[in-house]
């Protein structure tokens, strides 16, 4: 059990962000999040610690339960059991969540060997259980979580009601309590400058569009989050098939942007993305904002065949690896300072891309 | 549902400065547009904060989402008297619009009076229309299919399609006495609803 989660913490490629997968090159993952709730029990924010202790006891068996389903290991983690850094890169992995990690008193984690699965256990809601895929893929994502709830429905009294679905802490999630989410890399539209009003209709069509950490986070990197922001009056299906379809169509306009500047200045985005891709080989620091940014365009540049000297799953790795908590968990106890990280940062992105090439 | 984006349409209130804040509510099913410039957006509290030239790093939270559906709803916090109180939590109606978070799944039931316009503006709608649980769920399932066929029957009816209506009858009679019988009785029962 103890091995599942030192794996999970210093495995820098969870499988689900091996950019396999249906449009495995620029839709990165897909997510789907259930909110569930115990019928008789208060919601998290509004229960003393006690009561909290008294839920995350309730989901002690989840796991076994869970294992006698699909065959693979899973573990029940108290939060309080890990040290704050390793609960952080759980975070970069989008495992928890940022708010799940600030306060680990009563809160665990159940999650599945691959980190496929995962359900937070007294987060704003009693469970919130999410299930990733690897590129566009969003009803498999639905069907496993959908998979999971069922084996947690037949153990636990859960909070329904027949007229308004599954109630939750946040009347922005009752009903199916679903929110399903995809993580988008679109380097292109962003250089033609179209990234805004493509994402413009996507809220019109009652979708919602993040940076890549969440709600009110940068659009670091390039890469977007699309989600649906309605969750009751739909059933699932109608909810993942919406969602699915615009993400087709963002892909796409990328996909037509990408031609585009390829047929039209080739020799401008060559010159672009080996400029980027020259900083990331040779830099002796670098920030994670600006190792986000130079790995978006030299993704694109691997994508698009001008950059021959990597492989595209460099960049999901490195995209993992080069975040702060990351970093600092690979060199262990003692804390680094901001120059420090900066500094192994650029050391770890030399050291990859340079045994990234084809001839070593 | 909120969005910024350049263009040179004139703000809905003042007609005077270009709209750069477009606003999408459901009200009452109905989709209303507004376009509003930043001051008058920010005037008519439709916004919160700065930073709407931004639409990813917008700085409207869920929390701000909620406090403008609910300043909707309740121009002013008056009778607090007659405020009903969740009996299972303690949670009061005003402090739920404060915090825009119910207490436990009983809020739902105590504040039932208030809450389908809120739903209505939030979703659009206020009627599930998604998975419901197995366990306990087949007599939920069940009365979810009588209110389908009761409405199907009621189309073939006006149709004047009667041996067709009189076989819906018939399932209606059936399921209505499946849902009588006395819990024990729920084991034999089928599944009503496919789920998922
Ligand atoms: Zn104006
Ligand atoms: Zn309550």
């Amino acid at each position: 059990m103890a091995n599942l989660l030192a794996n999970l913490l210093k495995q820098p490629l969870t499988p689900w962000l091996s950019g396999s997968g249906p449009e495995g090159d620029i839709v990165l993952t897909s997510r789907v999040r259930l909110a569930r709730n115990l019928r008789c029990q208060p919601f998290p924010g509004r229960a003393a610690a006690d009561k909290l202790g008294e839920i995350m006891a309730e989901f002690k068996e989840v796991p076994t339960a869970l294992m006698a389903e699909d065959g693979h290991e899973y573990a029940f983690v108290e939060l309080e059991s890990l040290a704050p850094l390793d609960r952080y890169v759980l975070v970069e992995k989008h495992v928890i969540s940022p708010a799940h990690a600030a306060g680990p008193e009563n809160r665990a984690l159940i999650v599945r060997d691959d980190a496929g699965v995962s359900i937070m256990v007294n987060e704003e809601d009693h469970l919130r259980l999410q299930c990733l895929e690897s590129g566009l893929n969003l009803m498999d994502a639905f069907n496993k979580a959908n998979a999971v709830d069922d084996v947690i429905e037949t153990r636990h009294d859960l909070a329904f009601m027949e007229h308004l679905g599954y109630l939750t802490a946040c009347p922005t999630n009752m009903g199916t309590g679903l929110r399903a989410s995809v993580m988008i890399h679109l380097p292109a539209l962003a250089l033609t400058k179209q990234v805004g009003r493509i994402m413009a209709v996507a809220t019109q069509l009652g979708l919602a569009v993040r940076g890549l950490y969440g709600e009110g986070t940068e659009a670091a990197g390039n890469i977007f989050q699309i989600s649906n922001q309605i969750t009751l009056g739909r059933s699932e299906q109608d909810i993942i098939n919406n969602l699915s379809g615009v993400v087709k169509q963002v892909v796409d306009k990328e996909r037509t942007a990408r031609s585009l500047l390829e047929s039209d200045s080739r020799d401008a985005l060559a010159d672009r993305v080996w400029r980027a891709y020259g900083v990331l080989r040779y830099a002796q620091r670098i920030s994670s904002q600006e190792a986000l940014a130079l790995l978006s365009e030299v993704r694109l540049g691997i994508d698009l065949g001008v950059i021959d000297e990597a492989a595209p799953e460099v960049f999901n790795e490195l995209l993992v690896t080069t975040r702060p908590n990351f970093l600092q968990n690979l060199v262990g106890e003692t804390a680094l300072h901001q120059s420090e990280r900066n500094a192994l940062r650029a050391k770890l992105i030399r050291r990859k891309l340079k045994g990234g090439c084809n001839h070593v | 549902m909120m969005s910024t984006e350049a263009n040179n349409m004139l703000c809905d209130d003042c007609q005077k400065e270009p709209a750069c804040v477009h606003i999408t509510k459901i009200i009452n099913q109905q989709k209303v547009e507004k376009h509003l410039c930043e001051q008058c957006a920010h005037k008519s509290g439709e916004i919160a904060g700065k930073g709407i030239n931004n639409l990813f790093g917008s700085k409207l939270s869920v929390h701000d989402f909620l406090k403008e559906m609910f300043n909707y709803t309740l121009p002013d916090s008056s009778r607090p008297a007659l405020e009903p109180v969740c009996a299972d939590c303690g949670l009061s109606y005003s402090e739920f619009t404060r915090s825009g978070k119910f207490g436990c799944s009983g809020c739902y039931q105590a504040f039932s009076g208030q809450l389908e316009p809120l739903f209505k503006r939030i979703h659009g709608t206020a009627a599930h229309a998604g998975k419901t649980p197995k366990r306990g769920g087949i007599r939920l399932s069940v009365a979810q299919r009588i209110r389908r066929l009761r409405h199907e029957l009621e189309q073939h009816v006006n149709r004047e399609e009667y041996e067709f209506a009189a076989k819906l009858r018939d399932e209606i009679r059936a399921l209505e006495k499946q849902l009588a019988e006395p819990a024990a009785g729920r084991g034999g029962m089928a599944d009503g609803e496919p789920i998922g």
